[in-house]
């Protein structure tokens, strides 16, 4: 299972802790992101993995070896940069056969990689091009195949989509997929996108000032975030106050004119945390009145002002009708599509 | 967009064309003049003034001659100066490239402060007058007593001082500190245009230290020397202060020549011909070199 190991790998930069306790076990062909905001940690883990950094305490081992002996030149990773850091001054092909050049990999064997890994890129025709005379998607793609043409045991990742615009960004997110997918390359991802994490990863590492928030399949940290953190970073999220009352048997939980059995453990005031697309309108409930209602095409989103405070609704645009602007509804959901957390508990 | 922009324009242009052309030359026009009148009246004037005669006693007749021309093409003496000359700008430039990109290359890597302190330290000097730096080198060499001689024989390179003023040498090691900054700005404003990632990117490709530098960084700056080294070059074919102290009056170059023979001689027209031989010169060098450098990097570096 452990391919690439992180070991309660910190780091910190004078008095600052920018990374702290972060473990992490990555399986042989799997696709991890780590997401967060900016400065959360993720770029600074990546760059320990790659070796541009020197962990402060922990250990990174990869096969069982500890990969902070090994010289940065020596890992044998891949990695995409950002600004893709493409060499200037060498066209395409030259771009691609650098890391074989550096591998001494015979001259027939390397042209023959370099072609037929930029054809993999869709890059097929455009080896003596230079990066100036290409289009940002087409940078992109030589630095994909810079890091992969030498077989990288890990390929990272650094943020490579987010200088694309949204449509290239799209078609790019499933290349790299079905790539990654064929070639069966364990790969780390670093973005802010929690869309892109979602759509690529198996699993998402959620990051939060140098922290592990949550691990886990993007859909386990969508539906059953671990903390506040996580349920607001990854997609809308509605946070009101409720309260148990215990005092009757069963308990209650209570959310002004919307109740449901109360679940064991807590008690008193506690916050209800919801997803605006599993709350529905229905004839008993949380009394809202519909603040704005915004068309997007595939969905409607509402705004409502409920005895519990703001709350925003989602709903599918499925060709039936919906409530007005300023019509009273009732707002209503399932229990277990809910989570709860003590009141005052962190944000 | 590159197609609109191309499309919309050929109905309107014909009707503003003329006016927008006297407007540009109307806002032109004081600069235009400006430039005509303190640089191409006097150069002319000076060309011209190469094409006159001189006699000891008859001072400058304004006829068209072609003596001093002669004079400059023929007889060694001048063959020797221009020779010397350009010998030494190409070893002050090769110098200064060899000292000033690996130095542009370590400042640009320092950290913040030490930054700022090293970069002023390096343009320092260009505060203070040429003729105060020389004259400290001038002190510095002085005789078999002075103290870089001193220094050397101490650490025992050399076993007898060597000569420094009025050599070649002094004159080249004192010209290259003066044109160090150059250098240093020019690789130093190549660099920052190299993206800071990029050695890393070579890093994992599993390229060592000396490959990076080697493959990486230097093709990238290499437009940042090469425009370094015609700075450096025109400018110290073209010194008057440093050789004039340092190489005195025995060893002459082009521009301490075409001063004697102004000042001291007072034969103007030789000197104007000296002066417009060296520019002529410089001119072709300095034009023929960049045509070279951008057909050559046209393609990578826009």
């Amino acid at each position: 299972m452990s391919f690439l190991e992180l070991d309660r790998v910190a780091k910190q930069f004078g008095a600052q802790t920018v990374v702290d306790d972060f473990s992490l076990t990555v399986g042989k062909g799997e696709f991890v992101s780590f997401l967060g905001p900016s400065g959360c940690g993720k770029t600074t883990t990546l760059q320990m993995i790659a070796g541009f950094l020197d962990p402060s305490r922990g250990a990174i081992r990869l096969e069982g070896r500890d990969l902070t002996a090994v010289q940065p030149a020596k890992r044998g990773l891949g990695i995409v940069f950002q600004s893709y850091a493409l060499f200037p001054h060498m066209t395409a092909a030259e771009n691609v056969a650098f890391g074989l050049e550096m591998r001494r990999v015979p001259r027939s064997e390397c042209r023959e990689r370099v072609r037929a890994t930029l054809a993999m890129v869709g890059l097929a025709g455009y080896e003596e091009r230079y990066p100036r005379r290409m289009s940002g998607g087409q940078q992109q793609r030589v630095a994909l195949a810079r890091a992969l043409v030498i077989r990288p045991s890990v390929l990272l990742l650094d943020e490579p989509l987010s200088n694309l615009d949204a449509k290239l960004r799209e078609e790019m997110q499933i290349e790299l997929r079905q790539i990654q997918r064929n070639l069966g390359t364990t790969t780390i991802l670093v973005t802010h996108d929690q869309n892109e994490a979602m759509s690529l990863s198996d699993r998402i590492v959620v990051m939060s000032q140098g922290r592990i928030e949550q691990i886990g399949t993007p859909q386990e940290t969508y539906e059953r975030p671990a903390s506040a953190f996580v349920s607001q970073f990854l997609g809308k999220t509605n946070d009101f106050a409720a309260t148990i009352d215990r005092t009757a048997t069963p308990g209650r939980l209570i959310a002004g004119s919307w109740s449901a059995p109360a679940p064991a453990g807590l008690a008193g005031p506690v916050t209800v945390s919801i997803r605006p697309e599993r709350i529905g309108f229905g004839d008993a409930g949380l009394a809202a009145k519909i603040v704005t209602r915004i068309f997007q095409g595939n969905h409607w989103l509402f705004q409502c002002e409920s005895e519990c405070g703001a709350v925003i609704v989602i709903r599918q645009n499925d060709g039936q009708p919906q409530p007005a602007e300023g019509e009273a509804v009732r707002l209503a959901w399932r229990p277990e599509d809910m989570s709860l957390r003590r009141a005052g508990a962190a944000a | 967009m590159s197609a609109v922009v191309d499309a919309a324009p050929p109905s309107a242009k014909p009707a503003t064309d003329g006016r927008d052309a006297r407007t540009a030359w109307l806002l032109t026009a004081p600069a235009l003049m400006l430039f005509v009148g303190v640089l191409v009246i006097p150069l002319a004037m000076t060309v011209m003034l190469s094409f006159h005669d001189w006699g000891q006693y008859k001072g400058i007749e304004p006829v068209f001659i072609l003596k001093n021309w002669h004079e400059v093409a023929t007889d060694p003496y001048f063959a020797e100066m221009f020779w010397r000359t350009f010998r030494i700008a190409l070893l002050t430039t090769l110098i200064t490239a060899v000292l000033g990109a690996p130095e542009a290359y370590i400042l640009n890597r320092m950290s913040g402060r030490w930054k700022s302190f090293f970069l002023l330290v390096i343009l320092g000097p260009l505060l203070i007058s040429v003729v105060a730096r020389t004259l400290g080198w001038a002190l510095l060499f002085g005789g078999s007593n002075g103290l870089v001689n001193k220094l050397l024989m101490s650490l025992g390179l050399i076993g007898s001082p060597l000569p420094f003023m009025f050599t070649e040498t002094g004159i080249v090691i004192a010209l290259a500190h003066v044109m160090m900054p150059f250098m240093v700005l020019s690789v130093w404003a190549a660099l920052q245009r190299v993206d800071p990632q990029i050695e890393n990117a070579a890093l994992s490709l599993g390229a060592g230290p000396f490959t990076i530098i080697r493959r990486i960084v230097l093709p990238q700056i290499m437009p940042g020397v090469l425009s370094g080294a015609i700075i450096v070059f025109s400018l110290s074919a073209s010194a008057f202060a440093t050789p004039a102290i340092i190489g005195g009056r025995r060893l002459k170059v082009a521009a301490t020549l075409a001063y004697d023979e102004f000042l001291n001689t007072l034969n103007w027209p030789l000197g104007a011909a000296v002066a417009v031989l060296l520019l002529v010169a410089l001119v072709l060098i300095v034009v023929g070199s960049n045509a070279l450098i951008e057909r050559r990097y046209a393609e990578v570096f826009r």
